[in-house]
Formats: structure tokens, C-alpha cells, sequence
């Protein structure tokens, strides 16, 4: 032991109760809790207590590293708020001050009190009750020092979006290698399907395709593309990860990307992925022309050759031979220290909405559809057209929230629409004159330049109705609404209902998290919160790690988002890793399982207990031993040994216990008096 | 006896799911009755069933596990232990006279503070119509009983 604590003298115990402003002392007495600590738990060893308002502030942790030195504290209680906010605040102070982190203990009075309770007189008994539980553990505590743990340089990106590419070039730029694995033929996710963007205007394609140019030609970056991480094993530091890469049926080696197999195709299928079912592509195809990496992929569900056993039309014509369709799945398996998941989002699927009409009624378009079709390289050249390929429309609504800040569907804000559906009024205006409607619940312009672009489009002459639409439909009641969609809303700000014919309507689909999040979250050991996205550690001061040590997240995996903060979470999620690796290594809390071979009776319970196969029997000595480099100290195995001979560090069985009769302790009187037979 | 009986319970929560949700349950406001205290540990798998007895045997009139979903253990399986564990404990209260439903568990995400709330509150209504526990009464009632001569002559 560090300290010279000797069991039989009594260990010196600070209690500090933090007020977190009003956050606690609205609810909890905290200063009768301080004073009340001394005197009811002095004979436990607590020789100070105070109460401050913000214990986390330097001042507040000043108090405590003042108190270790004069006063010779041997333990320190902080009653405040989540130890997942500022265990390691507290640990630090203790430090400091030249005592162990690890004789600290928290007790959470705010998370778990006055937070959750409304009853000052119970909130105060109750977080008494736990700081007499924090104290009888913390004389239980026994000083650590924080594993250390190697990082492997190399960092694997899920996600070829711009939120990946993102991450993937900061990393790489500073010489470290990056795995980039994407699950389409090409990376570029979303925005290599858009025209323009907002507020600047200016075209996705130039500002996204450099990047994934540079990207694809990294040597730092290893470019996975058309593949799958079929599985992760191990922990941050050393991640094992299986991908999957499923056969393109052309051999990479050898192709030139040339074109000249997906010009030949005979086979032409409506391509529901890049052009959101408005184009078409062949069954050899690149998702589009600047695609990274220039390499094809042949689609066995729509290759003639795959469905009737003939064609073979590429392979015969392709200059360098490179159609090879005896390619299979193949697994490769990478190590990285780090993982980056930016997944990105998938959009609303406007059926679910029926009544306005899409899938059914033909000039009823989707916004990722209108986005390909502003698209100077998409299905019409960039012509704003109605579904029938030629006629112009004279009017057209914009639709806002469309599953979005909706109970039935999403209760999410989608943040991109009120954005994106401006970029399209001001599109539509410009290459058609035509007249737009925007039914909008409200404008949210935040952020830089977005509301002058709003004023702008006010200024263009576009029309805002504030109101949710109702309907869209084909039945015209009114003169004038013959042949015509009509868009019914009421107008909340005159309060009246309102019936607009126009020739096209654009939805401006929500942004939902992918359909299989919940399943990577699992794959990948992270969690997804009840709307589906992937759970930051703290929403405002860690929002790209993730509670499990080594993934982080980046973009709209996490929420909705649009391009500049994708971009600015992709690099901070970089900068975190980057931090990492220049460190070498990383600190991980000591909890760990130890056996003790002298009490160890060889009976072998616990052995088929750890998932890690942390734990070896020595048929020898017929004792059991735990390897610590894999022990990731559940403790299930501490819980086990009928022995007691596995002893549990930072969650030992002394500490429970003795935490528990702390909790218990003052509220048996009250409980129990008139209870107990005399 | 009192007016109302106030029952105590005590939570053991996993640090990875559902401490995270009584720490959301608190960030979000949702509110529950103060008669349940949290001990956080590493994994449900760490509940080890004296911990329960001893919280019971304490003065508790309830304990509350909670731990991750199955399938989303932090630690891969090990809820699935815990499940069979308090199954086991419960049978085991049963036939020392003691309602098996003083012992709960319960999964919760990380996500699912309100849920943890609700099931909070559910089952502090339940102690309550259980009525108190009274182990340590109890237990000094079984002392009286160890020392009648007639016992010491059995154990004798
Ligand atoms: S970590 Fe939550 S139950 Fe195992």
C-alpha cells in the first residue's frame, strides 16, 4: 500500500456535498447532509465534511486537495452528481493532493436524488443514506494504479460518407494507416447524390469528389469497398475485426475502369440506390461516374448470366480480362486499435404516409428523388421535370417534415429539411420560374449563414405557409383544381384551411437511423437510444466516443446532421484516435479478477464462467488463475467462487457488503421500531 | 405499526446499461419514489446472491437487479448467469418463507430511464402490499428460539 494506513488505525474520511447550484440543494438539504455526515459517521472515520457549491470547479477540488494535505485524509467521499460525469475529476483532485484516486468514491445525489425526487425531507434521508453507504465502502477501497494498455496504430472507418472520409483522411494525413469500409461499390454516401448545397450553393461533386480521389488514392488508407464487418473481437487497444467482402466478379488487378463493360450490358434495371429509383444502370455498373474506387461491380440479382446460366457480354469484351465470375466471399482480417463508426442514416419512407399520396400519386416526388433530379450528372440532366420526363411544372409545393416532428413516425427533428427544402424552392425558381409553396411547421435556419439564406429566399418571391399538410390528392372539388395535385393544410398564422393546386409536390423526407443500427451497435458493443441513433458518452462534452472505450462515432449515425458538422464530428472523432495512437497507450480502469491460490479449492465453477477466456486451470496444482490481460472484470466469476478465493479489485466483496449495511444502516430505526416484537 | 409503510429497496445496476438509465432517468427529470437505493457494479454478473441476502438480511425490504438486456451484456453472456441466479435465490426465498417477488430483475438500456422509473415505481408499490420484510426481527426471534435448553440439548 502506498499509504501507511495500518488496519487497526481509523482511516481519515472527507465528505464534500456538492449543491450543483440549485441542481441538488433545490431538492436535498446538502448542508444538513454535510453536518450530519460528521456527526453521525465520526465514529466511521469522518473527520471532515463540507458542503460547497460546485465541488467539481478547481476551487471546489482545491477544498479536497487542501484537505488530504492538512488534514491527512485518507479516503474522500463526493456526494454530487454521476460518477460517469466526474469520477475521474475527483480521482485527479485526489491525486494531486498525493493520495490514491482510487480511495475516492462517489455518491450520486443528484442523478439519483434530487433529480428524480420531489420530497425535500425524503431526498435529504435518502442521500444521507448513500453518503453513509459511500462511506463504509470507501474504508473498504484499496489504492490502484490504472492499467496500461497498447494501442495499435492502425484505425479502422465504417462508413465511406463524408463523416468517414473525413476521419479517414485526417488520420491517414498524420501517417497512421486507416481502414475504410464501405458497404456500397463506391464511397461518397449521400452527398455524392446531391446538386448543390446549402446555403453556399455550391456543387456537392466539387467539393466532395477531391476528397474521395484523395481517399482512394491514400497510401495510408486501405479502401474496403462493397465489403461488411462481419464481426469484432477484443478491446480498445486491439481490436480484431472480421470483414466481409463480397465478390464484384472483377478482378481489381486487372481492370482499368475503363467503362467498356457497362456500356455493352444489355441488361437495364431502374437503380433504386443512387437514383432513387429515377435512373437506370446496368447490371456491371459504378454507381456513378466518379465513383472511388473506378472498379465495377457485377450484381448477381440482375446479371443475365447469373439468372439464365448465359450473356457473359462483359467478359467477352472487357480489354484486360478482367470479368472473373468464379470470385467468392472472402473474409479479411484486420487488428486496430481504434474504430470509427460512421454508418450515416437512412431516409423516410414516404408510403408510410398515405394520404400524401407517394408511390401512387406520379407527381408526388421524394426529396432525395428531386435531389437526383437537380443533379446536372442524374437521371435528367439536371432538368426539373414532371414524372413524365418532358413538361415543366408552373407550380410546386415543397412539403416540410415529412416523418419528421411527428409522433405517428419520428419525433426527431431532421435538421437538414427546413435547409434542404429551401436549396430546392430556390432550384426550383431559377431553372423554371415556376411558383413554389413551402408548407413548413417552422423555419429552423440555425447556424452560420442558413437564416440569410432564408431572408434570401423570402426575397426571391417563394411562398411560406406555416402549417402541416393534411392531404395531397387528385380529387379536384374547386375550379382551377382540375388535373392538378392539391396540397390541403391549414394556414396556422391566418387559421384557415387552404387548398393549393400545384403540378409537382416535393416531400422532404426525414433522416432515420439505418434500419440495421441496432444490430452494428451490438456487433461493435455501443447502444442505441430509443429513436434508433447511436448513444454518444456525453451529449454535449463527448459526443463522438461512445461508452465503450476505443469507438466513436462520426455523423448521422449519431443524429441528424448536416454536411459541415458531419465534417467537424468526422475530424474530432479523428483527433480523438489520433490522440491515442501518439499516445502509445491508454489507462483503463484496474477492475480485475484475482484468485487467490491459497483458498482456491480446484473445483472449477468459475471456469466456464468468463466469455474472455480469461480463466486457465492449472490441472497441476489443481488451482484456477486469472490472465488479466484478457479479464475484462465483470466480476460474474468473483460472484461465483464458493470459496470466496476470487477477489474482485474496485468492486470487492468487502466493499459491497460494507456498502450495504451503509445504506442500510440509518434506515432501520425508522423502519423497524415499532416493528420488532419487544 | 406506522401510519405507512415505507419499504427500502436496494438496486444493484450494471455500469454500462441500466446505471446509465437511472443516470438518464435523473438528466431527464423522470421522477420515482426515494425508497430505492443504487449500488453500482461493474455487470449484473457480479450480483452475488449473499449480496442479496445480506441487503435482506440488512434491513432491506427488496432488492431490485437490474442489468443490460439479454444479448447486449457488455460483457458478452453474463446476464444470462445472473438470470439463472436470482431464479435459483428466488426459489430458494420461497421455501425459507420469504416472497420471491422481493427479489426483482429487471433489464434496462441504456436508453430506457423512464422504463427504470416506471419499474421502480411498480415495484415499490408491490414491497408496499407485501408489507415489511422484518428479516432482522425475524432473525432475533430465531436467536430466542437457538437458545431455548431444548434446542441446545438437540444440538448438543
Ligand atoms: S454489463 Fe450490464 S448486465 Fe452485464
Amino acid at each position: 500500500m502506498s499509504q501507511d494506513t495500518h488496519a487497526e488505525d481509523k482511516e481519515r474520511i472527507g465528505v464534500y456535498v456538492c449543491h450543483c447550484g440549485s441542481n441538488i440543494s433545490a431538492t436535498v438539504d446538502v448542508e444538513d447532509v454535510a453536518v450530519w455526515s460528521k456527526d453521525a459517521l465520526g465514529e466511521d472515520g469522518v473527520v471532515v465534511s463540507r458542503d460547497y457549491k460546485f465541488m467539481c470547479s478547481s476551487l471546489g477540488q482545491e477544498l479536497i486537495e487542501r484537505d488530504i494535505q492538512e488534514q491527512g485524509l485518507t479516503r474522500v467521499v463526493v456526494a454530487a452528481c454521476s460518477p460517469h460525469l466526474h469520477e475521474q475529476t475527483f480521482r485527479g483532485a485526489c491525486n494531486r493532493a498525493g493520495l490514491n484516486g482510487y480511495l475516492c468514491e462517489m455518491v450520486s445525489i443528484r442523478e439519483q436524488v434530487s433529480w428524480v425526487h420531489t420530497d425535500k425531507v425524503a431526498a435529504t434521508a435518502k442521500a444521507k443514506a448513500m453518503v453513509a453507504g459511500g462511506v463504509e465502502r470507501v474504508i473498504k477501497n484499496e489504492p490502484l494504479e490504472p492499467l496500461h494498455v497498447p494501442i495499435h496504430e492502425h484505425t479502422l472507418v465504417v462508413g465511406g460518407g463524408i463523416a468517414g472520409i473525413q476521419a479517414a483522411l485526417e488520420i491517414a494525413d498524420s501517417g497512421n494507416k486507416v481502414y475504410l469500409v464501405e458497404r456500397e461499390a463506391s464511397i461518397g454516401g449521400h452527398m455524392a447524390q446531391f446538386d448543390k448545397t446549402f446555403p453556399t450553393l455550391d456543387c456537392a461533386a466539387c467539393i466532395l469528389t477531391p476528397k474521395m480521389v484523395t481517399a482512394g488514392n491514400h497510401p495510408n488508407i486501405e479502401l474496403l469497398t462493397w465489403s461488411e464487418v462481419e464481426r469484432v473481437d477484443g478491446y480498445v487497444g486491439n481490436f480484431t475485426v472480421t470483414i466481409k467482402q463480397k465478390p464484384r466478379y472483377v478482378d481489381t488487378d486487372l481492370c482499368t475502369g475503363c467503362g467498356i463493360c457497362w456500356e455493352k450490358c444489355p441488361k437495364k434495371v431502374v437503380d433504386e440506390v443512387f437514383e432513387a429509383g429515377l435512373g437506370y444502370r446496368t447490371a456491371v455498373y459504378t454507381p456513378f461516374a466518379q465513383a472511388v474506387p473506378k472498379y465495377p461491380v457485377i450484381d448477381p440479382d440482375t446479371c443475365t448470366y447469373f439468372l439464365r446460366g448465359k450473356c457473359r457480354a462483359c467478359e467477352k469484351l472487357c480489354p484486360t480480362d478482367a470479368i472473373d465470375f468464379s470470385q467468392t466471399v472472402t473474409y479479411k482480417t484486420v487488428t486496430v486499435g481504434n474504430i470509427i463508426l460512421a454508418t450515416g442514416f437512412d431516409t423516410f419512407d414516404a408510403r408510410r404516409i398515405p394520404q400524401y399520396g407517394y408511390g401512387r400519386l406520379a407527381n408526388v416526388f421524394t426529396s432525395v428523388e428531386f435531389e437526383r433530379m437537380c443533379n446536372a450528372a442524374g437521371p435528367t440532366n439536371g432538368d426539373i421535370v414532371m414524372r413524365d420526363g418532358v413538361s415543366k411544372p408552373e407550380s410546386v409545393a415543397i412539403v416540410h417534415c415529412v416523418g419528421s416532428r411527428d409522433r405517428n413516425y419520428n419525433n426527431h427533428c431532421s435538421v437538414i429539411c427546413c435547409m434542404s427544402s429551401l436549396k430546392f424552392a430556390h432550384l426550383v425558381k431559377e431553372r423554371t420560374g415556376a411558383r413554389v409553396y413551402n408548407f413548413y411547421i417552422d423555419m429552423r435556419t440555425a447556424y452560420k449563414d442558413y437564416d440569410e439564406f432564408y431572408q434570401r429566399l423570402l426575397e426571391e418571391g417563394n411562398l411560406f405557409i406555416r402549417g402541416r399538410v393534411a392531404e395531397i390528392t387528385d380529387a379536384a372539388r374547386l375550379p382551377g383544381e382540375e388535373g392538378k395535385l392539391i396540397v390541403q393544410a391549414e394556414d396556422t398564422l391566418v387559421g384557415k384551411q387552404r387548398r393549393v393546386p400545384v403540378d409537382m409536390v416535393v416531400l422532404a423526407v426525414g433522416l432515420e437511423p439505418r434500419h440495421d443500427a441496432a444490430e452494428v451497435a451490438h456487433k461493435f458493443g455501443i447502444s442505441c437510444s430509443s429513436n434508433g441513433w447511436f448513444i454518444e458518452k456525453h451529449p454535449k462534452l463527448d459526443p463522438v466516443a461512445t461508452m465503450t472505450e476505443g469507438i466513436y462515432v462520426a455523423g448521422a449515425a449519431q443524429g441528424p446532421k448536416d454536411i459541415p458538422s458531419s465534417v467537424a464530428q468526422g475530424s474530432a472523432a479523428a483527433a480523438r484516435v489520433l490522440s491515442r495512437i501518439n499516445k502509445g497507450e491508454i489507462e483503463l480502469e484496474p477492475v480485475r479478477a484475482t484468485v487467490d491460490a491459497q483458498k482456491c479449492s480446484g473445483c472449477r465453477i468459475c471456469n466456464d464462467l468468463c466469455p474472455f477466456g480469461a480463466i486457465i486451470f492449472h490441472e497441476d496444482l489443481m488451482v484456477t488463475e486469472i490472465n488479466h490481460a484478457l479479464c475484462q472484470g465483470c466480476g460474474t466469476c468473483v460472484a461465483a467462487c464458493p470459496a470466496g478465493a476470487i477477489s474482485g479489485s474496485g468492486f470487492s466483496n468487502e466493499q459491497v457488503m460494507s456498502q450495504i449495511e451503509g445504506l442500510l444502516a440509518f434506515s432501520l430505526p425508522n423502519n423497524l421500531i415499532e416493528l420488532v416484537p419487544a | 405499526m406506522s401510519e405507512k409503510f415505507e419499504p427500502i429497496i436496494i438496486g444493484f445496476t450494471c455500469n454500462w446499461c441500466s446505471y446509465r438509465a437511472a443516470d438518464l432517468a435523473g438528466t431527464a427529470r423522470v421522477k420515482y419514489p426515494p425508497n430505492i437505493r443504487l449500488i453500482r457494479l461493474m455487470c449484473s454478473g457480479r450480483v452475488d446472491p449473499t449480496f442479496i441476502l445480506k441487503a435482506l438480511s440488512e434491513g432491506a425490504d427488496a432488492v431490485l437487479i437490474t442489468g443490460c438486456h439479454p444479448g447486449e451484456c457488455h460483457y458478452i453472456e453474463q446476464n444470462y448467469k445472473t438470470m439463472r441466479r436470482v431464479k435459483l435465490l428466488q426459489r430458494t426465498l420461497a421455501q425459507m418463507g420469504i416472497e420471491p417477488e422481493r427479489v426483482k430483475l429487471v433489464w434496462a438500456s441504456a436508453a430506457q430511464g423512464v422504463m427504470l422509473a416506471q419499474e421502480i415505481t411498480k415495484m415499490v408499490e408491490e414491497v408496499r402490499a407485501l408489507g415489511p420484510l422484518n428479516w432482522p426481527g425475524r432473525m432475533r426471534e430465531a436467536t430466542i428460539i437457538g437458545e431455548h435448553p431444548a434446542v441446545e440439548e438437540v444440538v448438543a
